[in-house]
């Protein structure tokens, strides 16, 4: 069953120091990738979605540091790495990142170096990882560029990023990410910045990249209706922790925890008609350097009670693999991962 | 018939006709004008008392001009914006004299996309909601005040806030003081530029909820732009589509769900991603990009993506016309000219 998971992430803390403040922006986080399946990581703005990525590849700013836990790749059966014993520019590290785990990023525009064409960006990286020479790396970037979908791969592979419009530069992205054939691909918030006809593109070519080679996914949105379509299980975060963990049926047919089900109820449905009213969840998202001593989102929640003023929610076990953070599910609760 | 159709033009607050906004393209040494970005282009619909018009399309398709264009932020290039004056008879906004515009400009208000950007850091919000009234002449200064309080208050905020900087606000609450400010002049019709989508998904519901209240309470008339679909379906009575600067289908909200005619409508509806386990229906994949605004492509502007793409398609510009049967929905396409009302 372990052998199972690609990716297991347990009790992860990264801190932020930012002057005398600490900010915990991922607090205990634990979650599981399956072999081949897609993870979604739910959570507004501010939640801790993106720095648990970043955290996963060491890829964080110098003000961060993972403080405890552990993030096991199992690339083989035999083999599991631990991913926070390496220092975050050791050669192990280098060496994974990019070949084994890869990350396309929000947004293209930044992420893309202006003053290289996209065949050199792509290029760099299968080279670092592979031993190819540059006519066979390039004909392999064309092949790849053509399976994205760009027209006439041979000229685009010399044209610079300014000269593609948002969706080819996302592709672009993809291709960067794709092109070593890595094991996981870390998603984070892939369509944005993209139209809803784009978007629609890309997340069948994130699909259809996954099929064909196999990947594990961890999709980074906010965006429940991207999670209900190609996700198989959701972790829903709520300011550094993950609240909820399930599968995706679990998730969307039976929420437990208040703030997944008001976070379900909180978003217009087309079809809906101007009839219907909208749940929404009052107050604000907390500033991120707030320390709870009890459950966080106990200031918005409609149920809170006394208990979840004073000590932080422990994980309870609804079904097989449906984990709630909540006091409300008291009884259901697992001893040892206090 | 006729008596239907003056019916209707009595709730009528604001008709555009033949609307277009250009903007030149200029280049090389001389800074010559080789183009024109037609960014609203011949655009004719109206606007009821008291209804949400939600205007919808890709970014790039004119939706944001066409709302700028309304509060004459832009000066449209030419066409007519005809609004009912309180003499009950219609003016055009952009032939009146400058006193008489004037005085329109209270009249219809703009909430913008975003909050953080739509403050002065430097002017408390007090000061930032005090000019626009000083400006139109609304009430003595402690008159102004006590709106000023008032304005807060309808949309859930503490009234001393207003002695408070925007940098004390988070996003939420901006958008919030955005709201009372377009509310504290009074207005009629107010443009929505994307009032949510700045905004976390827990934030978003507080704010289209206060603005349904709002429109209510003060018989309200929105026009709600914004690409995110669910969202105008959920907020709009009725809906414009807009690709590349022309409108090509309106119709009730409802009936856009039920039944969309435009292929383009069609996909960018199907391409909506549903928050429910199975709801995926076959989705249409547009392919490619939305073309360049300064060389839209000949004929139907849809046809290099469209599906059902005809010889007429390339040749011709098909004209928004009214369904048989169902006055109201109009749609440009070619597809449906056999159903359609013939001018």
């Amino acid at each position: 069953m372990e052998k199972d998971y690609i990716l297991q992430v347990k009790n992860l803390e990264t801190r932020f120091k930012i002057g005398k403040k600490t900010v915990h922006a991922v607090n205990d986080v634990s979650f599981n990738l399956r072999r081949g399946t897609t993870l979604g990581v739910v959570g507004e703005s501010g939640c801790g979605k993106s720095v648990t990525a970043l955290s996963i590849m060491q890829l964080l700013p110098k003000a961060a540091h993972i403080e405890g836990g552990q993030v096991l790749y199992t690339p083989s059966p035999e083999q599991t790495l631990n991913l926070t014993d390496f220092k975050r520019n050791s050669k192990e590290l280098r060496s994974i990142r990019g070949k084994d785990i890869a990350m396309i990023f929000q947004d293209s525009l930044s992420s893309l170096d202006p003053v290289y064409s996209i065949g050199w960006q792509i290029m760099e990286n299968l080279r670092m990882h592979e031993k190819l020479s540059k006519k066979e790396a390039k004909e392999k970037i064309i092949r790849m560029l053509g399976e994205l979908g760009i027209p006439s791969p041979e000229d685009r592979f010399k044209s610079y990023p300014f000269e593609f419009s948002g969706g080819m530069k996302q592709r672009v992205m993809i291709a960067i990410g794709m092109i070593c054939n890595p094991n996981i691909l870390i998603a984070d918030e892939p369509t944005t910045a993209l139209d809803v006809t784009i978007q629609a593109q890309i997340l069948a070519l994130i699909k259809q990249m996954q099929q064909e080679h196999g990947t594990s996914v961890i999709l980074i949105t906010h965006n429940m209706g991207i999670v209900a379509e190609i996700c198989d299980e959701v972790a829903v975060m709520y300011m550094g922790r993950v609240v909820e963990f399930g599968s995706l049926l679990q998730i969307f047919e039976n929420p437990h925890h208040p703030y997944t089900k008001a976070l379900l109820k909180s978003v217009p449905v087309l079809g809906m008609g101007k009839d219907t009213e909208l749940e929404s969840i009052e107050g604000t998202t907390p500033d991120a350097s707030t320390v709870f001593k009890g459950c966080e989102f106990e200031p918005r929640c409609p149920f809170a009670m006394k208990k979840c003023t004073e000590e932080h929610p422990m994980v309870c076990e609804i079904e097989e693999g449906h984990e709630v953070r909540c006091w409300l599910y008291e009884e259901k609760c697992k001893d040892d991962r206090r | 018939m006729t008596d239907d159709k003056t019916m209707l033009d009595r709730h009528v607050l604001l008709q555009l006709k033949h609307l277009k906004k250009y903007f030149p393209v200029s280049s090389g040494w001389l800074r010559k004008v080789t183009g024109h970005v037609k960014a609203v282009d011949d655009i004719t619909l109206d606007i009821r008392k008291g209804e949400t018009l939600g205007v919808v399309g890709e970014s790039g398709c004119g939706k944001s001009t066409l709302g700028k264009s309304l509060l004459r932020l832009h000066k449209p290039t030419s066409g007519e914006l005809l609004l009912r004056c309180d003499d009950g008879e219609f003016h055009d906004l952009l032939s009146l004299p400058k006193k008489e515009s004037f005085k329109t400009r209270r009249r219809i208000q703009m909430i913008f996309q975003d909050p953080y950007a739509s403050f002065d850091p430097m002017k408390n919000i007090h000061n930032a909601f005090d000019e626009p009234m000083r400006i139109h002449g609304l009430g003595s200064k402690s008159e102004r005040t006590e709106k000023i309080a008032q304005a807060l208050k309808t949309v859930n905020l503490q009234p001393d806030y207003m002695y408070r900087y925007p940098h004390e606000f988070s996003g939420g609450q901006r958008q919030r003081i955005c709201i009372a400010k377009a509310l504290a002049l009074d207005p009629e019709l107010i443009v929505c530029d994307e009032p949510v989508s700045a905004l976390d998904v827990s934030i978003q519901a507080q704010i289209l909820n206060l603005m349904r209240r709002l429109q209510n309470e003060f018989n309200l008339t929105f026009v709600f732009i914004a690409h995110d679909l669910s969202v105008v379906q959920y907020m709009s009575d009725r809906i414009a589509v807009m690709y590349l600067g022309k409108v090509v289908e309106i119709a009730d909200s409802v009936c856009l769900y039920d039944r969309q005619l435009h292929p383009y409508t069609q996909a960018l509806l199907s391409a909506v991603p549903i928050p429910k386990v199975g709801a995926r229906k076959d989705r249409i994949l547009l392919k490619g990009d939305v073309p360049s605004p300064v060389n839209p492509p000949s004929g139907c502007r849809f046809h290099p993506r469209c599906r059902f793409c005809m010889d007429i398609c390339t040749k011709e510009e098909p004209p928004l016309r009214g369904m048989k049967g169902n006055e109201g929905h109009k749609v440009a396409c070619f597809l449906h000219t056999e159903q359609q009302i013939s001018e």
